[in-house]
């Protein structure tokens, strides 16, 4: 960060500074953005913090308690086994979110180079890239996940594969059609002319351009990767009981509703809705971080 | 500041005109934006007056507030503008305030537009036919069972030939001088009494610059409509208004008759304006506001005299390059469009068997209309794309045999720079402007980051005469001078031998023109370099160049020293040209 200029106040500076300031400029711009953060925040930290500061152990069943209302003991009630909800919940959120935020960046990294290749290069690299996207969104997405968990064996690091999987044609296409606009740009002329390699080209010129919308696509998979995950659980495939995890707390809380106890269902499921919620919301505010010609 | 006044009460109160006065009043109209950084003010205490059948022209480089002028009487500012003070009265009735519902009646029928980018003002995928219909319905000017025919006599008069085929064409079969009369018969559909015309012709060859504002000026003479003509073109403004408005940062500088204006201008402003428009018979130093001293050549910077001037450095040897026809429909195309049948069928040759050379420290200048080969060929000579034949020699090197994938890594590579046509497009939104500079330097020059690059870097842009601290900027954060700047210090960051200028300054305001040709002559005296300048503008070309080709259908028509072919073409086609060009009559 250079201070050179001080007297020039919205100075276009790169750096951190330059950085928060705009995030802020965004964020207090757009409430949305702001609630979005907010909520982001909260997830952060009950995934850091949270398994250390839960009133109770997530694991350590109490009988005598099973199946408590919520109270002021028990904020989220207990399940069947007399677990606390709450803490279960709390401690869940990191799992989920690792889940998630692993088969992102997976299938950003592939799907995204691949999908800027394809525009970029064209001709048989766009073509057979192409085909095996089209090959996987033959099948319907959540059973051919289900599949590749099944295939490959039941494990936390195959639901982030297959959940990395069924995303890959999505960025395929978005980073595909951006690439493909800035092919012949100006400025990728004069790349080649000051005698940047194609590879470079693409690493160096395309993919920071394309990343404000890919951004938003990696927000809104998110919040679809962290639904995948918790549904691979609820039926049964990936995360294993006692484990605490949104997916298997709804599945498992989903057969005492009938009896009355909606409480061992309802919470997990909030959570889950509360993180899909806040990422989908994050992709605007993010795109807006990115962008530099956001920034004046 | 004046608050807002209640649309009501201010209808009311607005002074209403008598019907027998001019057409169009504005007085004292004041525009504000709210944007990031407060309140703004695009246009201030404007005064206009259009009178019945007369057309006036508003003349001013980019951001003068011509567009919001106009804007703003048509009702079409977006939402964060709004008319903080004063009235435009449109025969009789209050603008300023009116309702919507009104305006939108008025639109159309009474007050029309023609927006800058014909293609983008029509809907692509309706014919043209009834996208001029569907106005004449709108307005109740026709009913559907007349309404083809009604139509088919607007396209003859804005002459387009064959209007019954033409009537289902779409607009992208369709050429922009084509569409753009499309966009005039449908601006003039419902023969409104004034037409507010922005900026018509840019984009435009100057052949179909000249055949649409002559047609223009002869419907709306015709109809005795009123026409507002914005343009940053003074020559354009001097050939076709009868009154001419200056504007400079919001305000009007200054008013008066069309031949007076250019005899005798009165605001430095409007003599800085006429001095920087290229015009025959002057020369690069005169384009220059009057008593500025030239920029004395970067120090240090010791004057290379070009070895060996005079002998060739590029030789470019019956170039041809070929582009397969996309079937069947595009033949038809060009059938339709009158275009000479292809000779092979299924082949289009963009550039059809060109020579020519480049001497060491020569300035050669490519010049043609859309379409005529000149930036293919730029293209190739500079190795981006392969030719399909043809020989190219670089300072005895073949360096047409190296494929164009290849040459990026190749030793000559630096030694071949352009300057792009669009200095906005051609920088990478991403990067800041030392950045841009740094590329080359990065690359090929074998520096890596550090003191060293950022003196050079430095070095280069008080060479181009960019304030350092702007350095740090990113593209969109400097104007278009600036980014030009940018663009041609990172093409001469490694001391090339052959700069290619591809349109350097089309996308500029004449004044900044004015300073980057001077500049970019300034460069090729300290350095040495050869320049190959390509652009459809000869009165430009001629600034800055010694010899001059004319392109037409990827063939030379006319090559020879500026001076003489500018003053007595020897051909027909550069004959037109060179009449097509507007001027101000000095």
């Amino acid at each position: 960060m250079t201070l050179a200029n001080p007297a020039d106040a919205p100075r276009p500076a790169s750096g951190l500074a330059a950085t928060l300031r705009h995030a802020h400029y965004v964020i207090s711009d757009n409430p949305v953005t702001g609630l979005a953060f907010g909520m982001f925040l909260i997830l952060v930290v009950s995934a850091l913090i949270g398994p250390f500061v839960v009133p109770y152990d997530p694991l350590a069943s109490n009988t005598a308690m099973a199946l408590s209302p919520p109270s002021t003991a028990h904020w989220f009630g207990t399940d069947q086994l007399g677990r606390d909800i709450f803490s279960r919940v709390i401690v869940a959120t990191g799992l989920d979110m690792g889940i998630a935020i692993c088969s992102v960046a997976l299938v950003f990294a592939a799907g995204g180079i691949a999908g800027i290749a394809s525009g970029f290069f064209g001709g048989w690299t766009d073509r057979i890239i192409g085909r095996i996207s089209d090959t996987i969104m033959a099948f319907p997405l959540f059973v051919l996940a289900m599949g590749i968990v099944a295939a490959l064996g039941n494990t936390v690091t195959n639901i982030v594969i297959a959940t990395a999987i069924i995303n890959f044609p999505l960025y395929v296409r978005v980073a595909r059609s951006e690439a493909a606009i800035r092919r012949q740009a100006g400025f990728v002329q004069a790349a080649r002319l000051t005698g940047n390699g194609e590879w470079r080209i693409l690493l160096t010129q395309i993919l920071p351009n394309i990343m404000p919308i890919m951004m938003v696509q990696m927000s809104l998979t998110m919040g679809y990767a962290i639904l995948n995950a918790a549904g691979l659980s609820f039926i049964g495939l990936g995360v294993r009981p006692p484990t605490p995890e949104w997916g298997i707390m709804v599945a498992e809380g989903a057969t005492y509703i009938i009896s009355g106890e909606w409480w061992i269902a309802l919470f997990p499921g909030l959570a889950l809705m509360f993180a899909v919620f806040c990422f989908n919301l994050l992709g605007d505010g993010l795109r807006d971080i990115v962008d530099p010609q956001r920034r004046t | 500041m004046h608050g807002v006044i209640d649309p009501a009460i201010a209808g009311a109160l607005a002074p209403a005109e008598a019907p027998h006065g001019p057409l169009l009043s504005v007085r004292d109209l004041t525009v504000e934006f709210s944007t990031r950084k407060g309140i703004v003010q695009a246009v201030k205490n404007v005064d206009l007056t259009v009178a019945k059948g007369e057309t006036v022209g508003i003349v001013g480089e980019s951001g003068s507030g011509k567009s919001v002028t106009s804007y703003t009487v048509m009702r079409i500012l977006d939402r964060a503008g709004r008319i903080a003070e004063g009235s435009i009265v449109f025969s009789g009735l209050d603008l300023a305030y009116a309702p919507e519902r009104q305006m939108r009646d008025l639109r159309g029928r009474e007050m029309s537009m023609i927006f800058q980018n014909p293609r983008a003002a029509l809907n692509p995928i309706r014919k043209v036919g009834h996208q001029i219909g569907d106005v004449l319905l709108h307005h109740l000017q026709a009913q559907p069972s007349n309404v083809k025919e009604k139509v088919i006599d607007i396209l003859n008069q804005v002459r387009i030939a064959r209007p019954e085929e033409r009537y289902h064409a779409y607009p992208f079969e369709l050429s922009g001088g084509m569409c753009q009369r499309i966009v005039i018969a449908l601006a003039l559909a419902c023969r409104p009494q004034l037409m507010i015309a922005d900026e018509p012709t840019t984009g435009l060859d100057v052949t179909t610059q000249k055949a649409v504002m002559d047609l223009v000026t002869e419907l709306t003479r015709a109809r005795g409509m009123s026409t507002i003509l914005i343009t940053h073109d003074l020559g354009l403004a001097a050939t076709y208004c009868d009154t001419v408005m200056v504007m400079e940062k919001g305000r009007v500088v200054e008013t008066a008759p069309a031949e007076r204006i250019f005899r005798d201008p009165q605001h430095p402003y409007t003599r800085k304006l006429m001095r920087a428009t290229p015009r025959p018979g002057i020369t690069l130093r005169d384009l220059l506001p009057e008593g500025e001293a030239p920029a004395a050549p970067a120090e240090g910077a010791a004057v290379r005299a070009a070895e060996g001037a005079g002998t060739p450095l590029l030789k470019v040897e019956n170039l041809v390059k070929e582009y397969p026809r996309q079937g069947a429909p595009v033949a038809m195309l060009a059938a339709l469009f009158g275009k000479a049948p292809p000779k092979e069928d299924g082949i289009f040759r963009a550039v059809d068997g060109l020579s020519f050379e480049v001497k060491k420290g020569e300035s050669v200048g490519l010049v043609g209309e859309s379409g005529c080969g000149k930036s293919t060929t730029s293209t190739i000579v500079m190795r981006l794309i392969d030719a399909s034949s043809g020989k190219i020699t670089f300072d005895g090197a073949d360096i047409g045999a190296i494929p164009a994938k290849e040459f990026a890594h190749h030793p000559i590579r630096k030694r071949i720079q352009m300057v792009f046509q669009d200095p906005t497009e051609s920088l990478n939104p991403r990067y800041t402007a030392s950045r841009a500079i740094a590329d080359p330097l990065l690359r090929m020059a074998g520096m890596s980051g550090g003191a060293k690059l950022r003196a050079k870097v430095e070095e280069l842009a008080a060479m181009v005469g960019l304030p350092g601290d702007l350095l740090d900027r990113f593209p969109h954060q400097l104007s278009g001078g600036q980014k030009a700047r940018v663009g041609i210090a990172r093409a001469i960051a490694l001391n090339p031998d052959l700069v290619i200028l591809d349109e350097p300054t089309a996308a500029l305001d004449v004044s900044v023109q004015a300073v980057v040709l001077n500049l970019l002559e300034e460069l090729k005296q300290t350095l040495g370099m050869s320049y190959l300048f390509v652009s459809h503008d000869l009165h430009v070309v001629k600034l800055l160049c010694d010899r001059v080709i004319v392109m037409r259908h990827g063939r030379m028509v006319e090559e020879g020293a500026s001076d003489q072919v500018l003053e007595a073409p020897k051909d027909a086609y550069t004959r037109e040209l060179i009449a097509a060009i507007p001027h101000p009559p000095v």
